[in-house]
C-alpha cells in the first residue's frame, strides 16, 4: 500500500473506527441487564482507549520489569545481576556520573535564568517584552535535533590560523585566544550540551513563570510599597514567595526531562568523549550489545528515578491548575 | 505585578528600565543568533560557507553569493523531501488517533457510572511515570511476531498508546468541569450518552481537544527517539529528525546542508508556533510533565 493510502486508512480507523467500536459496544451494552447498563454504557467509552494503553504500556512495562531479572536473551532468571552490574561497572557509573552532573546543572540553571527573564519582562511595558519573550520562547517549538544542529554549528571548529565559522570560536578568536573544541574536550562538552537544553528549557519556564507573576495580586505589592519596600524587597519577600509552587513546577519539569536526555548526546556526541548518559546507554545496550537485561535494568532504574519527582511535579501541577 | 508608564518617573528608576531594557535585548538576541546563522548559512554557497563567517555574509549581503541549491540538494539527493512526507505520515495519525480515544475515554471517567471509576482514572493517569524506553524490548519482539517491524502502523500504536495517559487526564479534568445542567437537560431530552457526547460535550471541549492535538502534533514532529526505534534509518521509512540525525553523523562538516536540512525539519513547528501560539502555551503547560 502507498504510504499516502496507509496514512489515510490510520487516519479514518483511528477516528471514525474508534466511533464505530464505542458506539457498537454502547448499543451491546443496551442488551445487559437493567442494572448493568448505565456502568456497560460507560465501559464501552472508556474500553477502547484502555485496551491500547495496556497493550502498549502496562503489559510491555511489566515485562520489561521481569527481564530486568533476566539474562541478555531473556532465557534465565539471573536475580540481580543486572543491577549489579549497573552500580559496579566503573564505565555505567560514569555515565552515572555525567547524569547526576546535567541534574545538578540543568534544572537550576535554567530555574534562575528563565525567573530573571520573566522578572525583567514583566517590568517593561507590553510591546517589547512580548517580542522578547517571543524570541526566547521560540527554541520551545523546535525538536532536540534541530536544536543539536544550530548548536553543532555555534561549536563549529576550524584549525588555528583558518577563518572559524562557528560564532564561539570566532569570538574566541577575535580576542586572541585558540580555537577550543566544544564537543571534543571533556567536561567542556558537558557544558556544551546542556547549554543546548536550558536554551531550549528557558522559554518554557519563562511563559509560566510570568503567567504566575501577574497573576500576584496587586494590593500585596502595594502595601509593601506603601509600607517602604523597595523593588528588590518587593520582588524577593513578595512576589517570590507567591509563586514558589510554579518555581517547584519548573523545576521539577526540566529535572524529569533533564533525567530523560537523549537526543542531544545520540546527536552530536554519540556518547563518545565522556559524555555518555544513561538513556543513551539504553540504546546501546539494546541495539549495540542486545543486552536485554541490562537494558531493562537501566530503563527500570530510570523509572524508578523520576518517580518521585513526577508526583512532586503533579502535585505543584495542581495546586498551579495549569490546565484550566 | 503592573508595569510602570516611564512618564513622571524619577531619574533613577527610568535609568532602571533602560538598562533592564538592555540586558533583555542582549538575552533575546543571544537566544535568536544560533537560529539566524542557521537560517543565512543555509543560503549560503558551500565554498562560502565553510570558508568565512555567517556574519561577513550579512554585512556585505550583496557580495555574498546566496543559493537555494542547498534545499534542492538537502531535499533530493539527501532524501530528506521523502522524509518530510514520512514525518507527515506518522504525526497526522499519531494525533489524530489518541485525539479520538481520549475524547471517549475522557467522557466515560468524567461523567459515566461505574464501580472504581475515579481509582483506575488515576492508574490511568499514573501510568504517566512509564518511560517511554520501558516498553521497547517487549513491543519491539511483539511487532517482529506481527509482521510490524519498522511499519508506520507500529509507530502510530506507540505514539497513541504513550499519548493517552496525559491525553485522557487533559479531557477528564476539562469535561468534568462542564456544568452538570447542560448535561442533565440533554439526557432529559431523551439523549442517550452518545447523544450527549457528540451534541453537548464534544462541541463544548474543542479548546482542550485542540490544545491537546496542537501539542501531540509537535510532540511527535519533533520526536526522534521512537522514530529511530520503530521505523528505523532506511530511506524509504525514516523521518525528518531521522534523516537530519544521520546526516550530522555523515556529512558533520557540509554546514551548508546541515543548516538548510535542520530548517526543513524546523518549519512545520515554527509555523505552528506562530499561527496558534496561545494555544500552544496551554497545551505545553498542561503537557510538559510527557514523555
Amino acid at each position: 500500500m502507498n504510504r499516502w493510502a496507509l496514512a489515510t486508512t490510520g487516519v479514518l480507523s483511528g477516528t471514525i473506527g474508534v466511533a464505530l467500536v464505542v458506539r457498537v459496544l454502547a448499543n451491546l451494552a443496551q442488551r445487559l441487564p437493567i442494572r448493568y447498563r448505565r456502568s456497560g454504557e460507560s465501559w464501552a467509552f472508556i474500553g477502547p482507549a484502555l485496551t491500547l494503553m495496556s497493550a502498549i504500556l502496562i503489559v510491555p512495562g511489566v515485562l520489561t520489569v521481569v527481564n530486568s531479572f533476566r539474562d541478555a536473551r531473556s532465557e534465565r532468571f539471573v536475580g540481580l545481576d543486572n543491577y549489579r552490574w549497573l552500580i559496579s561497572d566503573a564505565q555505567v557509573r560514569s555515565v552515572l556520573a555525567n547524569n547526576l552532573l546535567w541534574l545538578m546543572v540543568v534544572p537550576a540553571f535554567t530555574l534562575a535564568w528563565s525567573l530573571t527573564i520573566a522578572v525583567l519582562a514583566d517590568r517593561l511595558s507590553g510591546r517589547w517584552e512580548g517580542i522578547a519573550k517571543s524570541v526566547i520562547f521560540l527554541p520551545v517549538a523546535i525538536s532536540l535535533v534541530g536544536a543539536s544542529t544550530i548548536w553543532g554549528f555555534v561549536y563549529a571548529v576550524r584549525p588555528e590560523g583558518r577563518d572559524q565559522i562557528g560564532v564561539l570560536n570566532a569570538i574566541l578568536s577575535a580576542l586572541g585566544i585558540e580555537p577550543v573544541a566544544w564537543l571534543l574536550e571533556p567536561t567542556v562538552n558537558d557544558f556544551a550540551l546542556m547549554a543546548i537544553m536550558i536554551w531550549l528549557e528557558t522559554g518554557f519556564g519563562m511563559v509560566v513563570l510570568s503567567a504566575a507573576i501577574k497573576a500576584v495580586p496587586s494590593e500585596t505589592i502595594e502595601a509593601a510599597r506603601i509600607d517602604g519596600a523597595n523593588e528588590r524587597q518587593v520582588l524577593w519577600a513578595v512576589v517570590l514567595p507567591q509563586i514558589r509552587s510554579t518555581m517547584l513546577l519548573v523545576y521539577t519539569t526540566v529535572l524529569i526531562s533533564t533525567l530523560k536526555v537523549f537526543d542531544v548526546v545520540s546527536v552530536l556526541t554519540s556518547g563518545n568523549f565522556g559524555t555518555d548518559v544513561i538513556a543513551h546507554r539504553f540504546i546501546i545496550e539494546l541495539f549495540r550489545f542486545r543486552d536485554y537485561g541490562r537494558a531493562a535494568a537501566i530503563v527500570v532504574v530510570l523509572m524508578l528515578a523520576t518517580t518521585p519527582f513526577m508526583w512532586l511535579n503533579y502535585r505543584f501541577h495542581r495546586r498551579e491548575d495549569l490546565t484550566r | 505585578m503592573t508595569s510602570q508608564g516611564s512618564k513622571r518617573m524619577p531619574g533613577r528608576r527610568r535609568r532602571h528600565i533602560i538598562v533592564q531594557r538592555c540586558v533583555l535585548g542582549c538575552v533575546a538576541a543571544a537566544w535568536l543568533l544560533p537560529t539566524i546563522g542557521l537560517l543565512v548559512t543555509s543560503f549560503r554557497e558551500k565554498r562560502s560557507a565553510l570558508g568565512s563567517g555567517w556574519w561577513t555574509a550579512i554585512a556585505r549581503p550583496f557580495d555574498s553569493e546566496w543559493t537555494m541549491e542547498n534545499y534542492s540538494r538537502v531535499l533530493t539527493d539527501q532524501g530528506m523531501g521523502n522524509a518530510f512526507v514520512n514525518t507527515l505520515v506518522v504525526v497526522v495519525p499519531s494525533t489524530l488517533i489518541p485525539m479520538t480515544l481520549a475524547a471517549f475515554a475522557g467522557y466515560g471517567f468524567a461523567w459515566g457510572r461505574f464501580a472504581g471509576r475515579n481509582v483506575l482514572f488515576v492508574l490511568a493517569f499514573a501510568l504517566m511515570i512509564l518511560p517511554l524506553q520501558i516498553t521497547f524490548i517487549p513491543l519491539l519482539r511483539l511487532f517482529a511476531r506481527v509482521d510490524l517491524q519498522g511499519s508506520f502502523v507500529a509507530v502510530w500504536l506507540v505514539h497513541a498508546g504513550s499519548s493517552l495517559p496525559i491525553a485522557i487526564y487533559l479531557m477528564r479534568n476539562y469535561m468534568a468541569s462542564l456544568p452538570r445542567e447542560l448535561l442533565e437537560a440533554a439526557r432529559v431530552d431523551g439523549a442517550s450518552h452518545l447523544g450527549t457526547f457528540w451534541r453537548v460535550v464534544v462541541p463544548l471541549s474543542l479548546p482542550a481537544i485542540a490544545s491537546y492535538g496542537i501539542f501531540q502534533f509537535l510532540w511527535t514532529w519533533n520526536d526522534y527517539l521512537i522514530a529511530l526505534v520503530f521505523l528505523g534509518t532506511t530511506t524509504d521509512r525514516e523521518v525528518a529528525t531521522v534523516n537530519l540525525a544521520e546526516m550530522i553523523g555523515t556529512r558533520g562538516q557540509d554546514w551548508n546542508l546541515l543548516t538548510a536540512g535542520a530548517f526543513v525539519t524546523m518549519v512545520v513547528p515554527l509555523l505552528v508556533f506562530f499561527s496558534l501560539q496561545r494555544y500552544f502555551v496551554r497545551g505545553l503547560t498542561a503537557g510538559s510533565v510527557k514523555g
